[in-house]
């Protein structure tokens, strides 16, 4: 179970002369799953690019354990908090356990050396994502919803209590990102792992997050369980369109159906 | 493939109608003389209006008026020289639609060394006429090999990849060059004046040598506008408009490479001149290439003919070749272009 | 097996091939300084050339080996050192090997400096380096801003510093029609490298550059290392990204510098380096030591090619410019194939 805190008080932050978020209050529920959702350009990846201090808030703070994490030593923040960015590259050639090993980075001092922990760490994080049997591919060789794991794998092998990921389903085919989307339940509820996530599909959001925050212009829309976020008003303030919210009958999770001008069976 | 033209970049101050180009080139025009005169006038050496007067009148009595006397040829050659390469610029950039062309930096100046050095060095060339036959020759193999190379593969010619064919064709003819000239020393001499573009040394002369090369160059060129419109659309589309394609870009090619080929012959490098002319005279006279080139010709014999007073004027007693001095304006003028460009144009 | 040896024994078996990658490259590095040393115009045999390197008199060989052959093979090592640990550093720092400092014109400032320092305000020994290592932290300044707009893309980066490039080469073209006597040795060196008519002397500030700056640069090849992963997951890894950033330049520019400064910019052997040691290595750890190695063997066996297999003496940098521009096409031509983001 996760023992670390992560918060945002009064959040302010932008690009160079764009200001995208306009002071945002955020706690982050330890041990939970929570997914941030929102339209185009709404500031979450922004939000959660500056959560994981890839980014300087003009105002406000993000709180790691109640301290200013923009004001810690990189090394200490990244032994207790990974992040998966939206578009990783991996080098040219570079094998799956090399790339999962990079993960042990913050563990590693200049003249440490690497031990039998590091090992563990890294079989441990290959076979969570079951890519054990990939460990000698080359990263290139992989297919999408393959390197996804293998990216994910790196993430697993720091250890981390949080983890934060930017739109970890992009690109990949819906079959992939339900795969992952497990493979980070999994990850919650036998290590404790607290997840953070970007996440473009509402109706998966809704099904797989505890905690569902819903974005817009900048600031925190609603926040809340999914059955108490994802309403028609909620979408409608968020992506201006109508919609109709029906219980997934899988799930029981809410589900999102949107209504276009066609196709009306019935009035 | 080359059916997504890289855009030129927009004329926002382009103008509608033809009397306002007309007027804008009777400006240019004007401004063109103008330079001459100041060419003649201005100098290391100050003289006074009556040894100008005199010069002008075939005198070459004293030293003022022998000064101005070689300053006329040599205006000329600025003029003859800016104007090649402007148009030179403004065709290439038209075929390649790639707003970063330019004879200078696709390492065509290289090419037309390396030629040069090769013929005197293995084939005892040493006649005026053989050498500028050569030089075009060179020049032209060079542009259509950093051509080629920049074009392979998917994506065609972005201007990163014209670029760096650019500079990898430069180093490797520069080893080139330093070999040929390092196992035969009649060469080695000169190298020296192949590295700066200048046109300090110009006589009527050498001048009459590439005349007629000029001449063909600013006929195809001039000849080839409509043909250029055409490809600004794309192959792909030019083609439906009933061009032939490969024809025409030949054609314009081959005026092109005349043009900067000639120049290379008598003056040596001079690079920047045929990127920047283009960029600036779209602003005044749109993207239609009728107008651009005359256009291009008109500000390209105005830039060099300034450069070179500029060349005169800061580094008194002495000169700085005009080649130093384009290269100084030019190269930040590149470096504009390609901030301005969106990442994914390059 | 469990998953843990498995890993265990994966990771031993790169650590080992890399060490051999390395110790073979150390091996074949010292072999070709031995036959530098003892072939040429007359071959001197090795019993020779250890009684001239342990300070006994030879007649003849003493000067061969000693004056002529030793200073020019330790500058070759010294200055390909050099070349290598900083090219590669740049082409991992940007994840783009075509952004390497010959190509981006970092090289060409430092070599503008130094000849202006020379010819024209008549310095000599460390001032030059001096002066050559500040023009090329300024280029490299210059560089940066200049390509920076909400964020360095990489295209920009090459494009601009071709750009500075230009206008870099013609102040060298400029300085040398400048000179008092046009010197085609001196030509040489600042147009394209050459390490003729070295001096034991120049040495010296090549092995405080390489203690100073390589040595700064190799701490930091773990930090450096994560930053292929991208500036976002070298950060989320805790890599302090700007801090490296600031080092790295520091230290490769500083290398480069120094040994332009004294052999002028060898071509394209920072250009080269990386991706050949990258090669022979394969996926095996951080490929900066390495690429020093290939470095150090392109200098010297150039230069010797130079010197003694072509039917006329060349300098080296002929021959590595030679070499270097076909890599550079089949390296446009490949990504071209491959669809990159060139």
């Amino acid at each position: 179970m996760s023992t670390h805190s992560l918060s945002v008080r009064g959040l302010v932050a932008g690009y160079a002369d764009r200001t995208i978020l306009h002071g945002l209050d955020l706690e982050v529920l330890p041990g939970r799953i929570t997914a941030i959702v929102g339209a185009n350009a709404c500031g979450k990846s922004t939000l959660l690019r500056t959560m994981s201090r890839l980014l300087s808030p003009r105002a406000g703070q993000v709180l790691l354990d109640g301290k200013a994490i923009h004001r810690m030593a990189p090394r200490r923040v990244a032994q207790v908090m990974g992040l998966l960015p939206q578009s990783p590259i991996a080098p040219e050639g570079i094998t799956v356990a090399d790339l999962v090993s990079r993960g042990r980075h913050p563990h590693h001092g200049i003249l440490s050396r690497w031990s039998r922990q590091d090992d563990e760490a890294v079989a441990a994080a290959l076979e969570a994502t079951k890519t054990l049997d990939l460990a000698d591919r080359a990263v290139d060789e992989l297919s999408g919803g393959q390197r996804q794991r293998v990216w994910i794998a790196m993430a697993l092998a720091q250890e981390t209590d949080l983890l934060l990921l930017d739109e970890p389903t992009t690109f990949l085919d819906i079959s992939h990102q339900v795969e992952v989307l497990d493979l980070l339940t999994d990850l919650n509820h036998r290590r404790g792992t607290t997840v953070v996530m970007v996440l473009h599909d509402l109706n998966l959001a809704a099904r797989y997050a505890d905690h569902l925050v819903a974005m817009a212009g900048g600031t925190l829309h609603a926040q809340g369980a999914p059955e108490d976020v994802l309403t028609a008003e909620t979408v409608r303030a968020v992506f201006g369109l109508d919609s109709r919210i029906i219980p997934d009958p899988t799930s029981g999770r809410p589900m999102m159906l949107p209504i276009g001008r066609h196709r009306m069976a019935v009035e | 493939m080359t059916a997504t033209a890289t855009p030129l970049p927009r004329a926002g101050l382009a103008p509608r109608s033809n009397r306002t180009r007309l007027l804008w080139l009777g400006a240019m025009l004007a401004l063109l003389v103008l330079c001459c005169a100041l060419s003649v006038a201005i100098g290391t050496r100050d003289v006074g209006l009556d040894d100008i007067a005199g010069a002008l009148r075939g005198r070459a009595d004293s030293i003022g008026q022998a000064a101005v006397a070689a300053r006329i040829p040599r205006t000329l050659l600025a003029a003859l020289a800016g104007a090649a390469l402007g148009v030179s610029g403004a065709i290439m950039q038209g075929v390649t639609r790639n707003p970063l062309a330019d004879p200078g930096i696709l390492g065509v100046n290289m090419g037309a060394s390396l030629a040069v050095a090769v013929a005197v060095a293995f084939f005892g060339i040493g006649s005026a006429q053989a050498y500028i036959w050569v030089a075009i020759a060179g020049a032209g193999a060079t542009a259509v090999l950093v051509y080629a190379i920049g074009s392979l593969g998917r994506g065609g010619p972005t201007p990163l990849k014209l670029a760096l064919a650019g500079v990898a064709i430069s180093v490797a003819f520069v080893s080139l060059v330093l070999a040929v000239m390092l196992s035969h020393g009649n060469v080695a001499g000169g190298l020296q004046s192949w590295q700066v573009g200048g046109v300090g040394g110009a006589t009527f002369a050498r001048m009459a040598h590439v005349l007629p090369f000029l001449a063909a160059g600013f006929a195809i060129g001039l000849g080839c506008a409509r043909k250029l419109n055409s490809l600004a659309l794309g192959d792909d589309m030019a083609a439906g408009l009933g061009e032939r394609v490969a024809l025409a870009r030949g054609l314009a090619s081959l005026g092109a490479i005349l043009l900067c080929g000639a120049t290379t012959a008598i003056c040596g490098p001079i690079a920047f001149v045929g990127l920047m002319v283009p960029h600036l005279c779209r602003l005044l006279a749109g993207v239609d290439h009728r107008w651009l080139l005359p256009f291009s010709a008109l500000a390209g014999a105005c830039l060099l003919i300034v450069s070179d007073i500029a060349g005169r004027l800061i580094a008194r007693p002495s000169e700085l070749d005009v080649g130093i001095v384009t290269a100084f304006i030019g190269a930040p003028f590149f470096i504009w272009i390609v901030r301005r460009a969106r990442v994914r144009e390059l | 097996m469990s998953a843990v040896d498995a890993i265990a024994t994966g990771r031993l078996r790169r650590a080992r091939r890399r060490g051999a990658v390395i110790g073979g490259a150390l091996a074949l590095l010292a072999a070709a300084f031995a036959l530098t040393l003892m072939l040429g115009q007359s071959f001197v045999p090795p019993g020779t050339v250890l009684r001239v390197l342990a300070g006994g008199d030879v007649p003849g060989a003493s000067f061969t080996v000693g004056q002529l052959r030793l200073p020019r093979a330790v500058l070759s090592v010294l200055a390909g050192l050099s070349f290598g640990l900083g090219g590669a550093a740049f082409q991992i720092m940007l994840r783009n090997p075509l952004a390497s400092p010959d190509i981006i014109g970092i090289s060409r400032g430092a070599s503008a400096a130094a000849v202006f320092a020379i010819v024209v305000m008549g310095l000599d020994g460390p001032m030059v380096s001096v002066l050559a290592v500040a023009a090329g932290l300024g280029v490299a300044l210059l560089i940066h801003g200049l390509s920076h707009r909400g964020g360095v893309a990489g295209t920009r980066l090459i494009l601009v510093g071709i750009g500075v490039s230009a206008m870099l080469d013609s102040v060298i073209a400029y300085t040398l029609s400048r000179a008092p006597s046009w010197d085609l040795d001196q030509a040489m060196r600042w147009l394209t490298g050459s390490v003729n008519g070295a001096q034991p002397a120049q040495a010296l500030p090549l092995l405080v550059s390489l203690a100073v700056f390589g040595g700064l640069l190799v701490s930091r090849a773990r930090d450096l290392e994560s930053l292929r992963l991208g500036d976002d997951t070298a950060a989320a890894l805790g890599t302090n990204v700007a801090l490296t950033r600031v080092l790295v330049i520091l230290a490769a520019v500083g290398l480069i510098a120094v040994a332009t400064a004294i052999t002028g910019p060898v071509a394209f052997v920072a250009f080269l380096s990386g991706p050949i040691a990258a090669r022979i290595l394969g996926p095996n750890g951080s490929v900066l030591v390495p690429a020093g190695l290939v470095g150090a063997a392109l200098v010297l066996g150039g230069d010797y090619i130079g010197q003694f297999l072509l039917p006329a003496r060349f300098p080296v940098g002929v021959v590595t410019g030679a070499l270097g521009a076909p890599y550079l096409i089949w390296l446009i031509v490949r990504v071209n194939r491959a669809g990159g983001s060139l």
